[in-house]
């Protein structure tokens, strides 16, 4: 395929999984020059958890987008990346949740508490990150081995949790649904290929 | 926190209207009196000095507003001894969907947005209808610098230092009949000035509007603003003339009004047209009626350290209950949300 040819060398290919591995910290690494800028606005703290939050969401559905990705353009190579791409997601998810408890509520267990049973889009925002939690530490290679069949069994929970993360955002909806519609059109497709694939069979 | 200040008008501290009313007159003298004593001096009138760094934008409103402005008084009866948020972040942090949804949109899209000259129509159930200049409408009245607080339905707070005059007292001039019961606001529409008007996303339908009972809009501490911080409003904070009403939640207090209508119903508004199960009429801050998706009985005051979030518990009427209190005397606050 030509879309290989660039990185068909060794030296290209270890040159590919190092840009895939450093380019998701990029938006990190953007918080962290903001913040010593002191460029994060008014609400630094609402800020960095919605960015957080948001990268979480980007990282998730590009995880469930290596297999269309894949058979369309026939990258091969990117099967490789999807359990990196996951763990971004999930590392994002986990980041979310830190600034939330630490810049949100400064780890106030009543106030923890309060929102986890009074804001619903919470409670399934907490649900798609324990959901992604189990998949995550068994995301490695020996782990992969030990479970067998039943690792892609666990692994097929990405479809509930992306669900989940969906309602998290779409709860959030005030005066614009912009882009909640564009990030649920994209889900739509990529879950919506998978049930496609299903019914080919 | 060590030092607890007061932050909450107490009732001795309210001044009794007519007091109040002889004050001004008696500034309003001493201030004529002082501008012609004191030529070539500061303007003893400039009593009101916010710190606003030079590198921040200022908004000095239209020609004609300015003496108005400059003239303005605090009024220490219906002001917090709080201190006020820095005007950096009451001016980059705002909700005016019209410009955007982010809490930046404002600040950067609203800079060009025309103010000036600017009319407001007043209909109704009114003895004196029609279109005003602004000029015309702020004419008669002496600006006063209030310090008020300010909550969000989205659970954060901000204290807000603003110019204006009581609604009560524009009101008064044009004279409701005895039909009226609520006043009803719109906010301007624009959509080549105003991008989110112009958006198929958008939940709301144009244009903003808001409502409050006629005793409501009739309550001292109701304010319509022309300034903050000593100068006019920032278009992003909803110039030239906005409503502030502090023991609401902030969607309330619309912007950029141009039209002021007296009705006999009450008003549709537009937070509760969208979802009504969410946003009430009468929007009172209140701690113990949750938003549900938000829960109210805690709020961030900004500006918020990140490593120890300023979290306050958050007070009935945002902390104005002996002013507003007996106005919903016999309500059942969960139905009137």
């Amino acid at each position: 395929m030509v879309l290989n040819l660039p990185f068909s060398s060794v030296a290209q290919m270890r040159l590919r999984w190092w840009l895939l591995f450093l380019l998701p910290l990029w938006p990190l690494a953007n918080l962290l020059l903001l913040g010593f800028g002191n460029d994060l606005g008014t609400d630094p703290a609402k800020f960095i958890v919605d960015e957080m939050g948001t990268w979480s969401i980007n990282f998730l559905w590009i995880t469930l987008a290596i297999t269309p990705v894949r058979h369309f353009f026939g990258w091969g190579w990117a099967l490789k990346f999807r359990r990196m791409m996951g763990l971004y997601a999930l590392f994002y998810a986990v980041l979310h949740l830190l600034a939330f408890a630490t810049f949100l509520i400064g780890w106030r267990s009543d106030l923890f508490f309060r929102e986890l049973t009074e804001r619903p889009y919470i409670v399934v925002g907490a649900l798609a990150l324990i959901i992604l939690i189990p998949m995550g530490i068994t995301s490695t290679k020996s782990m992969m081995r030990r479970l067998g069949k039943r690792w892609k069994t666990l692994h097929r929970w990405i479809y509930p949790a992306s669900l989940l993360v969906m309602l998290h955002f779409i709860w959030q909806i005030r005066a614009s649904f912009y882009e909640q519609l564009i990030y649920g059109l994209i889900l739509a497709v990529l879950l919506g290929y998978r049930l496609y694939l299903k019914y080919q069979k | 926190m060590l030092i607890k200040k007061p932050d909450s008008i107490k009732s001795s501290q309210i001044t009794p209207e007519s007091i109040y009313r002889n004050r001004r007159q008696f500034m309003k003298a001493g201030l004529g009196l002082a501008a012609v004593s004191s030529l070539g001096l500061p303007s003893l009138a400039r009593a009101l000095e916010y710190d606003i760094p030079a590198d921040l934008p200022q908004y000095p409103g239209p020609e004609w507003m300015r003496a108005q402005l400059a003239a303005a008084v605090r009024n220490d009866a219906f002001s917090t001894t709080e201190e006020p948020a820095p005007y950096y972040n009451a001016i980059t942090h705002n909700n005016f969907y019209e410009f955007g949804t982010d809490k930046r949109d404002p600040v950067r899209k609203a800079q060009d947005f025309q103010t000036d000259p600017w009319t407001v129509e007043i209909a109704g159930e009114v003895a004196k209808p029609g279109k005003y200049n602004l000029e015309d409408i702020l004419k008669p009245h002496a600006l006063e610098d209030r310090i008020y607080r300010l909550r969000c339905v989205e659970a954060w707070s901000m204290v807000i230092p603003w110019l204006g005059f009581p609604l009560a007292d524009l009101i008064k001039r044009f004279e409701p009949t005895s039909k009226a019961k609520f006043v009803r606001f719109e906010t301007l529409v624009d959509k080549e000035q105003m991008p989110e008007q112009d958006s198929i996303f958008s939940t709301i339908d144009w244009p903003y509007v808001e409502g409050l009972r006629l005793d409501e809009a009739m309550n001292p501490l109701t304010l319509m603003a022309v300034g903050v911080y000593g100068n006019a409003l920032p278009p992003q904070n909803g110039a030239p003339l906005r409503l502030v009403v502090p023991w609401k939640y902030g969607f309330k207090s619309i912007k950029s009004i141009v039209k002021i209508e007296f009705v006999e119903e009450m008003p549709a508004s537009s937070w509760n047209i969208i979802a009504p199960g969410e946003y009430g009429f009468f929007a009172n801050v209140n701690p113990e009626v949750d938003h549900p998706r938000w829960s109210q009985a805690t709020e961030r005051r900004l500006p918020s350290s990140l490593l120890s979030p300023n979290i306050v518990d958050t007070k009935p009427y945002n902390g104005y209950g002996e002013e507003v209190a007996q106005m919903y005397k016999g309500m059942d606050l969960k139905k009137w949300y």
